[in-house]
Parts: structure tokens; C-alpha cells; sequence
């Protein structure tokens, strides 16, 4: 095959702007955001209360208004974790299969632009939305911490923010792939709604359950291991593997890191290894970014691989109805 | 040949072991309005489809404009404005809105932009209702609205997918009308349709799809003489007598049958004269003698009576 002429990207800057557009402007972000707002202010709000007491204590008490939690409120980062995938589906599930049905699909392939450029858009158009909400929010709990608990937050705590801020970006970019690529697969948005969530539910309700029973399936432990109640672990390096085959435990993972400095590491550590380590001393921001730097990769991987099938099944697409 | 704004040759499309489009060539002029007619699944929208580069050709060659649209796809799109079957814009933005977004994927510079649309929906007749929203639009206007889109784009070629398709009568009237003008632009239009007296008003030559070829092209009156043998069509009604036998007996009549109030006579030349003598001889009023238009319904239904399982005995790859 020859090679096409004219750039790939032609257009998708148009396609971006409209959809952004639509989604700022859209009651369906509006709704979602609105759930995090309220889901969120609870737990943000029960955080506050608890960092009253402890205000001169902690040298990070700005990132314990993201992971505080007191029973039954869950932190909120759980929320997000929670609750961002439900944003990027809702944004997501119908964009390609939603044009097809407004019969607009093959009115906009008419003009002179690759589909790369339409599906491009669409997913930044996404993503700049998702941004946008993650940002106000952001800002929303910093400027309430600032406003109740009467001190600034030092320049490592908003740079962990931020840093935190962009992992949750991430996030949202393989959720918001995965709503695309079920648009793109199925014709009804019904049953891509549907397929995106079941895939939203597997993965952060049942995959850890799964995950535990096929780990002591494959290395279960031995008799020693059973009278001392040691883990064995071949299978906990088993577990966590599979774990992170789940976006929900890489965003877990690498928001623990950030948000708090103290973590040295994210798998399993003998006692051997810990020698000489002053425990419960922070590490600098840029350890805890080395610490976390393969899961948000392996985020910022998933998002992409994700985008690539869709984009080759959106390829070989017919476009007549 | 330099006329020639499409060129097809040897046009195949293959899903699994079924042909869509089997072999089909296409010679389109500058300024020519072109017809596909046939019956559902011929192959039509498959045909367009691979003119726009919206689907892969399995074999053959296209040129639009001089362009292969598999290899400059995106030159092909510049010069192609395509109005897909029942058209779909975005309900919850306006009419000008909707065009802005396909005239900036088009390239086209935003000054430049908004006196194209202004332009376009003039043409059709949609200058006041520009900034109401498509979804309060009938059927009709946003039918029209596809095609103020085309007309903005200023494309060489305008392809048309059933543009008259669930219109009423006025509207569809009205539709043709504007493409007819789009001819004194110079733009070359492919129609699509099944509306077959419509479109045969407007069309400069058709092409008959049946089973994903060609069986007849060229201008109808051709298409007539080809089909019924004869071009000539006369109605008689006359009252009192049995004529049929004496219609029949006329020289150079070749057909006749009876029609619900008189008869329908094919005949290979003007022969009202004598028909006329045949009747007013018998003794029997002469109430009705018409010339009677070939018409492409006429055409098409005899075609598809003598070709029911769309066998191409005759006339295949006529040009």
C-alpha cells in the first residue's frame, strides 16, 4: 500500500474544540460532576475534622485532606477511584457509535480528514474535559483546607498535589480509552454503556478477589509456611502482579506513593532489605516519583494501547448505515 | 476526455464471497447531472461509497478530479460534497453551527467560512432559520440543509445518496429544482434514487444498477429505445367497437395492451395517423390519442419483468 498523502492530524483540532465544547457545556458532565461534589465534600469535610486536632503535627497535612478517611466515609481518593471511571465512561461510551447513529458519521468523514483525526479529538476532546473537572476540584479541596485549618501548604505539598492531580488525569485517560473502544466495537450505545461498565466493575470490585484466589491456586502455601501463618511469597509476587493488570491498583498504588511520603516501597520487602533505613522519615518528592514512575507508565502505556485497538478497528469500520 | 471528472473502470467490491459491486464503470462529465437507479441493495450507496474513499475497492481503478481516493483520499474529499442517505446533523446546535464545524474540518478559513454558509443556506432557502437548532427541523429542511453543505463546499463533484427519499411531493419538487441549478455551476452530480419519474427530470443520463452491475446506461430516451424495442409510446381510448385487433393491424404498431380506460400501443415510429384513420374506419368514437413520454418507470419496470433475477442478457456495459 502506497502511502497516503496530506497529515494524519489534519482536522483534529476542530474535532477537539467541538467536543470539548460539548462536554463542558453537556448536562452529563454537570451530573457526574456534581456526584463527585457531593461524594467528595463528605469525605473531605470528615478529613478536615480529624486535621483539626493534629494541625501542628503533621508535615504534610495537605495531603491528608485527600486520604484521611473515618469510618463509614471513605477518603477521598476512593471516591476518585471510584468515581473517575464513571466520569470517563459517561463521557465516552457514546462517541463513535453515537455519530453513526446521528447518521453524522459519514457527513464528517466526507470532508477532507483522516479518521485519525476524528478519534484523536474525540479522546483529547475527553481527556481535557476530565482535566478540567479533576482541576476544579483539586482546587475546590485545597482552597478548603486552606480555609479551615489556618495554614498555607508548603511548595512539596502542592507539587505532590500536582503530581497527584496528573496520576488521576491518567487514570481517567484508560478509562476514557476503554468507554471509546466499547463506541467503537459496539453499535448501540446502550450495550457499550453497559460493556464499559461491566468492565469498570470486574475490574475494581471482583479482579482483587480474583486475583487472590488464582495466586493461592497457583503457589499454595506450604505446611511450614501454614504452622508459622507465613504468606508464601511466590504468591503474594503473584498476586500483585496480576492486581496491577487493574488500573484501579496502579492509580492506588502510585496515589499512595505521592500523597504519602513516607512510603519506601510499593511491593514486598523482606526485613533484610529495610536495613538502615530511618523508618517513618519521608522520602524527597523526586524519590516518591522514581518510586511511582513504572505504574504511572504502565497508566499512561494502558491509555495508549487502549486508543491503538481502537483506532485499528475504527480503521476497518464501514461507515454506511 | 479531460471533461471527465470520474472515471471508473472495472469497479469491484467483495464482502467474503459476495460481490456488492461486480465490474462496474463509470464515466462521469463536468457538469453533467448523473442518475444510479435500481432497487435496494444493487449496490449504489457500495458505489459511491467507493468514490468518496469511505470504503476500499476490492478491484478496479477510480479517478476523481485526476485523484486515486486511496491515495490522496483527503485531495478526493476536497472535491467531492457528498449528502449521505437520510442525512443527520447535530440536533442541539443550529443550523449555521452545524455547517461551521464540517466547513472547518473542510479547511476552509473562517472568513471565508461564514459567507459560504450564509451563501449556501440562501440557496436553499434556509437564510431565516439558519440560527434555529436542526433538531426543530422537518425532514425536508434538514434534507435541504445536506445540501446547502455541499453546495458551501463549492465541490467539482456533488453526490447525492436518495436525496428525495421521505419527502413529500412539494418538497421533493423543490429539492430537484436546487440541484438542477447546481448544474449551472458546473458541478457534475451523482443521484442515487429509486423516485423514478423525479428523477428522470432531472437527470441528464441514468445508469441502470441491478445485482451490483450496470445493466443499462445512458439518456432515458435511449434507455427506451433499448428496453421496449420502440421508442414511440401512444394512449388511445375510443368508445363502441372491439379495436384492439385493428390497433394491432396498424403498420409499425409492434404492441399493444389494454390499460384500465383504453389502450397502450408501442410503436418503432410515428404512426398517430393512421391509428387515428384505424379507429374513426371502425365506427367507434375517438375519445383520447396521446404521445405519451418514454418514461423511466416504464423503463424500469419492464426491465426488472424480463430480468426478475437480474441476469444481464442484454445491453450489459453499454456506455
Amino acid at each position: 500500500m502506497a502511502r497516503r498523502s496530506g497529515s494524519a492530524f489534519t482536522g483534529s483540532g476542530t474535532v477537539f474544540l467541538k467536543e470539548f465544547a460539548d462536554h463542558l457545556g453537556g448536562a452529563r458532565v454537570q451530573v457526574i460532576e456534581w456526584l463527585i461534589i457531593l461524594t467528595g465534600a463528605g469525605a473531605v469535610y470528615t478529613a478536615i475534622q480529624d486535621l483539626k486536632s493534629t494541625t501542628g503535627q503533621d508535615p504534610f497535612l495537605f495531603l491528608r485532606l485527600f486520604t484521611q478517611a473515618r469510618d463509614p466515609l471513605p477518603s477521598f481518593v476512593l471516591v476518585l477511584d471510584f468515581l473517575i471511571p464513571l466520569i470517563a465512561i459517561g463521557l465516552a461510551f457514546d462517541s463513535v457509535n453515537g455519530e453513526f447513529n446521528r447518521r453524522t458519521l459519514s457527513r464528517l468523514l466526507a470532508q477532507p480528514i483522516y479518521r485519525d483525526a476524528l478519534l484523536l479529538g474525540k479522546f483529547l476532546g475527553g481527556l481535557a474535559a476530565i482535566a478540567v473537572a479533576l482541576f476544579t476540584l483539586w482546587l475546590l479541596v485545597m482552597g478548603l483546607g486552606l480555609l479551615t485549618l489556618g495554614v498555607p501548604p508548603s511548595g512539596e505539598e502542592v507539587l505532590r498535589g500536582l503530581a497527584f492531580l496528573v496520576i488521576a488525569i491518567a487514570y481517567g485517560g484508560v478509562w476514557l480509552a476503554v468507554a471509546m473502544l466499547c463506541s467503537v466495537l459496539f453499535r448501540s450505545a446502550a450495550t457499550s454503556a453497559l460493556a464499559a461498565l461491566g468492565l469498570w466493575l470486574l475490574v475494581s470490585v471482583l479482579w482483587p478477589q480474583v486475583v487472590q484466589f488464582i495466586s493461592t491456586e497457583v503457589h499454595p502455601p506450604t505446611a511450614i509456611q501454614l504452622l508459622f501463618s507465613q504468606p508464601n511469597p511466590d504468591q503474594l509476587q503473584l498476586q500483585q502482579t496480576l492486581s496491577r493488570l487493574s488500573p484501579s491498583t496502579l492509580f492506588g498504588e502510585s496515589v499512595l506513593g505521592i500523597l504519602h511520603p513516607t512510603t519506601r516501597s510499593l511491593g514486598l520487602v523482606f526485613m533484610s532489605q529495610l536495613e538502615g533505613a530511618v523508618m517513618g522519615t519521608p522520602l524527597p518528592l523526586a524519590q516518591s516519583l522514581l518510586l511511582v514512575w513504572p505504574q504511572v507508565t504502565g497508566l499512561i502505556a494502558g491509555a495508549i494501547i487502549l486508543f491503538v485497538i481502537a483506532y485499528v478497528v475504527f480503521q476497518r469500520q464501514e461507515v454506511r448505515a | 476526455m479531460n471533461d471527465l471528472v470520474i472515471n471508473a473502470t472495472g469497479l469491484r467490491k467483495r464482502y467474503g464471497s459476495v460481490a456488492a459491486v461486480d465490474g462496474i464503470d463509470l464515466a462521469i462529465r463536468r457538469g453533467e447531472i448523473f442518475g444510479l437507479l435500481g432497487p435496494n441493495g444493487a449496490g449504489k450507496t457500495t458505489t459511491l461509497l467507493m468514490l468518496l474513499g469511505l470504503t476500499e475497492v476490492s478491484e478496479g481503478t477510480i479517478e476523481v478530479g485526476g485523484f486515486d481516493p486511496a491515495h490522496d483520499p483527503l485531495e478526493v474529499k476536497r472535491r467531492i460534497g457528498y449528502l449521505p442517505d437520510s442525512v443527520g446533523f447535530y440536533d442541539n446546535l443550529t443550523a449555521k453551527q452545524n455547517l461551521r464545524y464540517t466547513g472547518r474540518l473542510a479547511g476552509f478559513p473562517r472568513a471565508q467560512l461564514d459567507k459560504r454558509i450564509a451563501e449556501g443556506l440562501d440557496r436553499v432557502g434556509l437564510a431565516d432559520v439558519g440560527d434555529h437548532r436542526v433538531g426543530t427541523y422537518s425532514r425536508g429542511m434538514k434534507q435541504r440543509l445536506g445540501l446547502a453543505e455541499v453546495l458551501m463546499k463549492g465541490a467539482e463533484v456533488a453526490i447525492l445518496d436518495e436525496p428525495t427519499s421521505g419527502l413529500d411531493p412539494e418538497a421533493t419538487f423543490e429539492l430537484l429544482e436546487m440541484i438542477r441549478t447546481m448544474k449551472a455551476d458546473g458541478t457534475a452530480v451523482l443521484i442515487s434514487s429509486h423516485l423514478l419519474d423525479r428523477v428522470q427530470a432531472v437527470c441528464d443520463r441514468v445508469a441502470l444498477f441491478n445485482a451490483g452491475k450496470i445493466v443499462l446506461q445512458g439518456t432515458v430516451p435511449e434507455l427506451a429505445q433499448r428496453v421496449l424495442g420502440g421508442g414511440y409510446i401512444y394512449e388511445v381510448e375510443a368508445d363502441g367497437g372491439e379495436i384492439e385487433h385493428l390497433l394491432a393491424a396498424v403498420p409499425g404498431a409492434r404492441q399493444v395492451t389494454r390499460t384500465f380506460l383504453g389502450f397502450r400501443i408501442l410503436a418503432d415510429r410515428d404512426i398517430r395517423g393512421d391509428l387515428a384513420r384505424a379507429v374513426v374506419a371502425s365506427g367507434a368514437a375517438l375519445l383520447k390519442l396521446a404521445d405519451q413520454e418514454p418514461s423511466l418507470d416504464t423503463v424500469y419496470r419492464h426491465y426488472f419483468e424480463s430480468h426478475p433475477h437480474g441476469l444481464e442478457s442484454h445491453a450489459h456495459g453499454t456506455a
